[in-house]
């Protein structure tokens, strides 16, 4: 456990530079300005390492670099996206928190394959501690002499700056982060072009999660079949794991792809005494829900959860026991939804508003008999009828959650109330 | 007014970005504005934003009703921002907030009589391993129950 993201976390000063330094950081990025490494080589070595997106889509990263033109003239930029805001999620906050060089080093290092000397770190604007700890690290690396313009007389130049958001879930979504850092609302681009083109300031960018960043220096200096076989085939790595909800000690667990789903759950203390579990959430509350049996056959990798039903997303399992009711569950999720569509897409800005109040009304024990078919008639009309992925984000939870537990949908109308006991 | 301290502060922050692009700094201006003027901004200060960013004001009106971190009203002096998302929610957050209505007397969006405490139900603030919890300030307060939050408040000045 812990061995790449999260390796530093029982030292006794994990954040600091002299630790990262003491367990081979910054070596990969000396190398590169001691020109003993090529862009190439870094690539070979990435695309053999099978690191995918952590922020949620699952993208190869070798491959998402190599789209940059990095020979066309012009900035080009680098941005690590740590607007981290899935509910279910905060492993980026104790990455930035606990081992902010290896989001410095992992930067740079893409700075450098794809020629792009300008990089920007999007906190979001409530992670003030993350955003202070990522702050002094920055200093510490460029008193350093490792960062900034022809960096120790060489020809190599990267100079990192944050960027702090004011609370807007969508700008964790890649083209609404880049209006953001551009000044403007956080509503999404229309794709193509993508940011590998026309991104920031209309230069060729690259935009990668926090945790995505952390990887990178480790598969270097180890190696990118190192990195593979920690995980299991089509799913490299480790990855870190938020899980929360019903369990008696919520943590964060940086484990090998590949692990069962029933040892996440042993690790974060099991259940409550007495409670049997109900449904579990695998990748953050935009992934599809699976029921108790499903999610304890799987195993916590892209192509397992994708064959439960459901997605990895950005590794956020939040569980949930038979003290759970779920029509409140999703009215929640719904109301999140609605409270952060941007309002762009007509079908996501009412579609959302529709999904919570049909819910809430269920919830006020005014429900009618149509409204299941009526949700499920709004989700599929806000489905793949939107600018970016927010749209159905809202609607996949609505879907899911009333496929598994119909019934208790149906209780809820026909009785005005839960028939969950103790209601939560 | 924007003091000349704030200025400064923006100033720092328009130096991140290209020649040109100062309008990159208008959010985290408006947040060195807002904490100066109390926890909320107005048309006046928006306006100077603008001005000193050399952007339309409309631009930075914008801004500054899109993200939910900006106020538009006055507010209490400490605002209690309490996750109720489904990770905290499962983990009682909802009676907690419950808890401190009752105990300061106001409902949720609602400034206590002394213009001391407000207490606002926030989306997910990405700390969900520590539900139920809270932020005040830029600080974050986790594992919350009904006695550690009587200690957060008597601390509250």
């Amino acid at each position: 456990m812990n061995e790449v993201c999260f390796k530093n976390l029982d030292k006794e000063n994990p954040a600091s530079f002299a630790t990262y330094e003491s367990t081979g950081g910054y070596k990969v990025w000396r190398k590169v300005l001691n020109g003993e490494i090529s862009p190439e080589d870094i690539l070979a070595e990435l695309k053999a390492s099978g690191l995918r997106g952590r922020g949620g889509a699952g993208f190869p990263t070798g491959l998402k670099w190599s789209f940059m033109p990095r020979n066309q003239e012009g900035q080009k930029y680098v941005v690590c996206n740590s607007d981290e805001g899935e509910p279910g999620t905060c492993h980026d906050r104790d990455i930035l928190r606990y081992n902010p060089h290896s989001v410095i080093e992992g930067m740079a290092i893409a700075g450098y394959v794809m020629n792009a000397s300008v990089g920007y770190n999007y906190i979001r604007g409530e992670f003030m501690e993350p955003y202070y700890r990522f702050e002094e690290a920055l200093k510490d690396a460029y008193d350093a002499g490792l960062l900034g313009k022809d960096i120790q007389g060489g020809s190599v130049s990267f100079d990192l700056y944050t960027h702090l958001g004011a609370g807007a879930y969508i700008c964790g979504e890649e083209t609404a982060l880049l209006e953001s850092l551009e000044g403007k609302k956080g509503q999404p681009r229309f794709k193509p072009p993508f940011p590998a083109n026309v991104g920031l300031y209309g230069k060729p960018t690259t935009i990668n999660n926090t945790e995505t960043f952390a990887n990178v220096p480790d598969i270097l200096s180890r190696g990118g079949k190192w990195f593979a076989d920690l995980g299991v085939e089509n799913s490299g790595g480790t990855k870190c794991f938020s899980v929360t909800g019903n369990v008696k000690k919520p943590a964060n667990f940086e484990v090998p792809m590949g692990t069962p789903f029933a040892k996440l759950l042993e690790l974060a203390g099991g259940l409550k005494e007495g409670r049997t579990l109900k449904a579990v959430i695998p990748g953050g509350s935009s992934t599809p829900l699976l029921t108790a049996d499903t999610a304890m056959k799987m195993t916590m990798d892209y192509d397992s959860i994708a064959n439960a039903g459901s997605m990895l997303g950005a590794g956020s399992v939040i569980i949930m026991d038979d003290s759970t009711c779920m029509v409140k569950t999703l009215t929640r999720l719904a109301h999140f939804y609605y409270d952060e569509s941007c309002g762009q897409c007509t079908p996501c800005r009412e579609g959302t508003g529709w999904l919570y109040r049909v819910l809430q009304r269920i919830l006020d024990g005014n429900g009618k008999n149509e409204d299941l078919d009526l949700l499920l008639s709004v989700q599929g009309k806000i489905i793949g009828n939107t600018i970016c992925a927010l749209g159905d984000a809202a609607a996949t939870p609505v879907e899911s959650f009333i496929r598994h537990f119909r019934p208790e949908f149906e209780y809820y109308i026909k009785h005005g109330k839960s028939m969950v006991e103790v209601n939560v | 007014m924007i003091s000349d301290q704030a200025k400064k502060e923006i100033d720092f922050w328009i130096t991140k970005y290209p020649e040109g692009r100062q309008s990159s700094a208008v959010m985290q201006a408006l947040t060195i504005v807002q904490n100066e003027n109390g926890g909320s901004l107005t048309g006046d200060l928006m306006r100077e934003i603008a001005d000193h960013l050399q952007m339309p004001a409309i631009s930075v009106q914008e801004v500054a009703t899109f993200y939910e971190n900006y106020n538009h009203k006055p507010v209490a002096k400490h605002t209690i921002r309490f996750c109720h998302n489904i990770s905290c929610m499962l983990n009682g957050s909802d009676d907690l907030i419950s808890y401190l209505e009752k105990k300061l007397q106001v409902k949720t969006g609602e400034i206590s009589k002394d213009g001391l405490v407000s207490v606002k139900k926030v989306e997910c603030l990405g700390a969900c391993v520590g539900g139920p919890m809270c932020q005040i300030g830029d600080q974050y307060y986790e594992h919350l129950t009904p006695s550690k939050l009587d200690n957060i408040l008597d601390d509250l000045k």
